[in-house]
């Protein structure tokens, strides 16, 4: 229980998505202008990530890791060159699916992340933590505990950086830093808070 | 109608993919510590984006509108691919260092925006210039990036060393913060800052002014 905790707050505070590793970054900038769209792309990030992850983690070994397919009666297949394919396939299929559940049942949830589902899919973040998963093994559980962390990690980034923006816009920056380079630095100064995180370790 | 050169040359300055449009900064900023990845990573968008291009501008008429976002996105991961399976045979280091940032051209919204804005409603010889062109104004912000960070960060140029550090036995004093995360952002924002100085008529354009900060009305 411990090793899931451990890689739960690793994958929110230590290696965050947004801050450490740059992932999501063009939404993560293009949408923070308000706090409350900011929580509501977070939510839809958190709900996508959490569940893409763990989905792709069955189809890596189930289906494309060397030898996978021995269940199938082919050992010596190896799809692994397929992954980015069928990651991207995964992740869009969910995204569409999960609108048309939220549609249907959910309505109010499915207002408040209308525009911002479709978006999702080109969403860095969602395919870099797939491919992190295959890249550091995990297992299904851990696979679903990271894919969750990440998910929460960069919910809580952008909702950071809405609130800064939201006051930042009252403050006299200089021309040409006006709009997207102020907003490039803050992200900075933000990303150092987060490393002062990097000593906890659980 | 724009021409072939402002469709090649526009993007690298004028209307730059990552300083004024806001597309590809994801995977663009963790690969520039050290300069021979960030040229690897470069050559592979300029590949990726042109072909990609090229590929949706093709079948743009058979596409129907509702599955364009999965059709686009299988030219580019099939490209994507490629590029991958080439890089781990030929520079399997390099390939290592660049880890999941390769997989993630896919996602890179360069490729993606160009492909959505550009190639559907254009021919294929122009969408060829327009991704190339787009690319290399990527690439430029990136060598930029990479320019300030590597020699700063670690004291060397592509593996060489131009400032000797004082670990080493010379002068210089490595700017540990240049090799993490936050520097990247803070160079960018610079550059952001140095390109619209010098045309200023970016700072104003409405499409990429972020609305709430110029109102000034609002404060009064």
């Amino acid at each position: 229980m411990e090793h899931y905790l451990a890689l739960f707050v690793r994958a929110v505070f230590i290696e965050n998505m947004a801050l450490t590793f740059f992932l999501g970054m063009c939404t993560f900038i293009a949408i923070s202008k308000k706090i409350s769209t900011a929580i509501g792309l977070g939510i839809a990030v958190v709900v996508v990530l959490a569940i893409t992850t763990p989905i792709n983690n069955l189809m890596y070994n189930y289906l494309l890791r060397d030898g996978a397919l021995a269940w199938a009666g082919l050992p010596d297949v190896d799809l692994s060159f397929l992954g980015y394919l069928s990651y991207i396939g995964v992740i869009a299929a969910m995204v569409q699916i999960l609108e048309m559940f939220l549609d249907r049942f959910v309505p109010f949830l499915y207002n408040a992340l209308g525009v911002f589902l479709p978006l999702i899919t080109v969403n860095c973040a969602i395919l870099g933590a797939s491919l992190f998963m295959v890249e550091r093994d995990y297992t299904f559980a851990e696979s679903a505990v990271f894919g969750l962390g990440a998910g929460v990690g960069w919910a809580l980034a952008i909702t950071a950086l809405a609130g800064v923006r939201e006051k930042l816009k009252y403050s006299d920056v200089p021309d040409g830093l006006r709009g997207l380079g102020i907003t490039f630095i803050s992200v900075g100064l933000i990303s150092m808070c987060f490393m002062s995180f990097g000593g906890i370790d659980i | 109608m724009s021409t072939s050169k402002e469709v090649l040359v526009d993007p690298i300055f004028n209307n730059n993919p990552i300083a004024l449009q806001v597309l590809g900064i994801c995977s663009a900023l963790a690969v520039t510590v050290s300069m021979n990845t960030t040229l690897v990573m470069c050559a592979a968008v300029i590949f990726v984006t042109t072909l990609s291009n090229v590929g949706v501008s093709l079948v743009r008429n058979a596409i129907p509108n509702s599955i364009r976002i999965i059709v686009q996105m299988t030219i580019i991961a099939s490209l994507v691919i490629v590029v991958d399976q080439v890089l781990q045979a030929v520079a399997y280091d390099i390939s290592k260092s660049l880890s999941v940032f390769v997989g993630l051209i896919i996602t890179n919204c360069i490729v993606m925006g160009r492909a959505e804005a550009f190639a559907m409603q254009n021919g294929p010889w122009l969408s060829a210039l327009d991704g190339f062109g787009n690319a290399v104004g990527y690439s430029v912000i990136l060598i930029g990036v990479a320019l300030v960070r590597e020699p700063l960060g670690s004291g060397t140029l592509m593996g060489f060393e131009i400032l000797p550090r004082v670990a080493d036995g010379g002068w210089y004093q490595a700017n540990g913060m240049m090799l993490l995360a936050p520097s990247a952002f803070f160079i960018i924002g610079l550059f952001i800052w140095a390109i619209r100085s010098w045309k200023t008529d970016q700072v104003e354009a409405p499409e990429y002014q972020i609305a709430d900060n110029v109102q000034y009305k609002e404060a009064m």
